[in-house]
């Protein structure tokens, strides 16, 4: 190959892998990451989604359910609902993955990314990465609303940090699911639709916002399997605060920490290789 | 020895479902000049930059960029190309500055190189008051310029322009082909794509024509516009008049041709100062009378029409979308001495 050695040193290309490939695929994955975080604060849907959507949630389902809504077992509903909102809005949020790596696909951008000599996969791992980044800002905001009106974890600090990253890790998990959706999406308003079809169901249709005793049975089943649930359950019981679900026989419910680990683990470890084999397929002709 | 070449093409082809869009193409691009795929929308020509930049795999036939095979070094060869496509590439939602900022961190330049790289190309490209404004809020020549900026963040040796001017106006045209000029002069090899005979005559060293998927004629522009003669002319008469074609035919490359009704006179021209002037006098003193008289520049059809020698009418062998009656031979643009065919009817 003497005509690539002539060519180099004839033109002066001021870049170099020298720092080494796995370097240079965190660089792109950072530049990547840092880039639909722009993106995020810049689209005043996508920035409500994680920023004025938490706090209405909070207040909202607070002053209005937080009355009527007895629990079975006792214990305050403020204290009850905090997982289950942060459980809510993290996971409906996993939307914008689906709808941002379509749009990417749609607008010709990702042919810029593919000329370049970049990590392809950084595409998908840098959005994956905002959208953690934008989880853990939007925990936080819930977490002091929360503060703001009324909910009292009773658990030391480790415990209720554990009990963030439970639903942080799950949501992480559900952006896979989302990627594998974005990427198969024919426009990214269909995309869109993922969100409404699937994830408010998933959201809804668990002991997120209320205990699911009072459901009717075949629904009860559902809820009690339903991973959200899980995840609610199991942060309630890292937060000290009142777990209802804790009575339930069925064995997520009986062990919800460890349920929500398994369900988070064998979704990424699922989805993660599918988004990558879609994002192949998607990216070949 | 020759000069090296930079960019190589040996008998592209490619299908996208029943679309033959490459059916063998070939060419090649000496260091340091610009080559112009021209041809008409379909022809085949974004097909072979996708190839070439790495972002199609060809179905059969070779590609190299810089001495590196296309399909199976893809990611060497990304880091000798810049690449400006088509359709805009850019980030709608970051600002000029952000986009190049990626670009080149994404091109392992590092963050403090991208950034001033970044300005000097803002500033080149007269995009330094809108850098830091979101792409939305930019024209679409504003769009394109900061295109090229973008693919030329790393200072690539290889450059594939993608129809860098379509839709563009007048006077954005003329400064993406100043910035085009420009790079000349620094060594870089460009394949640019384009419709208009005009930008490739202004631009390329080498014009190679596509059309159907297949090179219809390759050779400098010099040598395209002789072979298909520079202009038409096309004179209007109140009434058939005996002596019309003779008193043309002297000023005129090629047959005269009337139309059915006699009034009408139309034959191939060199393009000559006055030309207009010395056809209204030569029929005047002949004692014909002229309605109107049009000089018309050519097409990229009477390119086409001039170019592909041999037609055989209702040949299909090409198989493009089963619309291929023009028969394309690969046509010697020097040696076609015999100017316009008779070529009526063909395209009807």
């Amino acid at each position: 190959m003497t005509t690539t050695t002539l060519t180099r040193t004839q033109v002066g290309v001021d870049r170099s892998r020298s720092s080494g490939a796995v370097f240079g695929s965190l660089s792109d994955i950072w530049a990547m990451t840092r880039r639909n975080l722009v993106h995020i604060a810049r689209e005043p849907m996508q920035l409500s989604d994680v920023t004025i959507q938490p706090v209405l949630f909070t207040v909202l389902f607070v002053y209005i359910f937080g009355g009527a809504i007895a629990l079975p077992g006792g214990g305050s509903y403020v204290d009850y609902l905090l997982a289950g909102i942060l459980a809510l809005n993290l996971v409906t949020s996993v939307m914008g993955t689906a709808v941002g790596l379509s749009t990417d696909l749609h607008e010709g951008m990702i042919d810029r990314f593919r000329a370049l000599p970049m990590w392809r996969s950084a595409v998908l791992v840098g959005r994956s990465m905002a959208d953690l980044l934008t989880s853990l800002l939007c925990a936080l905001i819930v977490g002091l609303t929360g503060l703001a009106v009324g909910w009292r974890p009773g658990a030391n600090d480790i415990s209720v940090l554990g009990g963030f990253a439970l639903v942080i890790l799950f949501a992480y998990a559900l952006t896979w699911v989302a990627a594998c959706v974005g990427l198969n999406a024919k426009s990214p308003e269909s995309a869109a639709s993922f969100g409404f079809i699937v994830l408010f169901p998933l959201a809804f249709v668990s002991n997120a916002m209320v205990p699911t005793q009072h459901m009717p049975g075949w629904l009860q089943a559902i809820a009690q399997w339903n991973p959200v649930s899980a995840v609610c359950a199991g942060t309630r019981v890292l937060w000290g605060n009142p777990n209802p679900a804790g009575v339930i026989h069925a064995w997520p419910m009986q062990h919800p920490i460890e349920a929500s680990l398994i369900w988070s683990v064998v979704i990424i470890g699922l989805a993660a290789p599918l988004a990558a084999h879609f994002f192949k397929k998607r990216t070949t002709e | 020895m020759g000069p090296e070449l930079m960019i190589e093409a040996e008998g592209l082809t490619k299908r996208y479902g029943q679309t033959q869009a490459l059916a063998g193409v070939g060419f090649s691009v000496p260091a340091g000049t610009i080559l112009g795929l021209l041809g008409p929308n379909g022809a085949g020509k974004t097909t072979a930059v996708r190839i070439l930049t790495t972002l199609a795999l060809p179905d059969s036939g070779r590609g190299t960029v810089a001495g590196i095979d296309v399909a199976k070094h893809p990611g060497e060869v990304r880091r000798h190309i810049g690449v400006a496509a088509q359709d805009a590439t850019l980030d709608p939602l970051l600002t000029g500055r952000q986009n190049l900022v990626l670009v080149g961190e994404l091109s392992d330049m590092g963050r403090a190189a991208s950034k001033s790289r970044a300005t000097e190309l803002l500033a080149q490209f007269e995009l330094t008051d809108a850098a830091d404004r979101i792409l939305k809020g930019y024209s679409g020549g504003m769009r394109r310029r900061l295109d090229l900026a973008a693919s030329l963040m790393t200072r690539p040796p290889v450059l594939f322009l993608d129809e860098p001017t379509t839709g563009l106006d007048p006077t954005s045209r003329q400064r993406v082909w100043d910035a085009i000029r420009e790079l000349l002069g620094e060594g870089v090899t460009v394949l640019l794509t384009t419709q208009y005979l005009e930008e490739a005559d202004a631009l390329a060293h080498r014009i190679v024509v596509v059309d159907h998927g297949l090179v219809i004629a390759n050779g400098t522009p010099q040598e395209l516009k002789e072979a298909s003669r520079s202009a038409r002319v096309e004179v209007t008469l109140p009434a058939p008049h005996p002596e019309a074609v003779g008193a043309m035919a002297p000023l005129v490359a090629g047959p005269v041709h009337v139309s059915e009704d006699g009034r009408r006179l139309s034959a191939g021209v060199d393009a000559a100062p006055g030309l207009a002037t010395s056809v209204i006098r030569a029929l005047d003193q002949a004692g014909v009378l002229v309605d109107n008289i049009e000089v018309r520049q050519p097409s990229l059809d009477d390119v086409f029409f001039s170019l592909t020698g041999g037609h055989i009418e209702g040949d299909d062998e090409d198989g493009v979308d089963g619309v291929g009656d023009r028969a394309i031979a690969a046509a010697d643009p020097g040696s076609d001495g015999g100017g316009r065919h008779e070529l009526e009817g063909v395209r009807a």
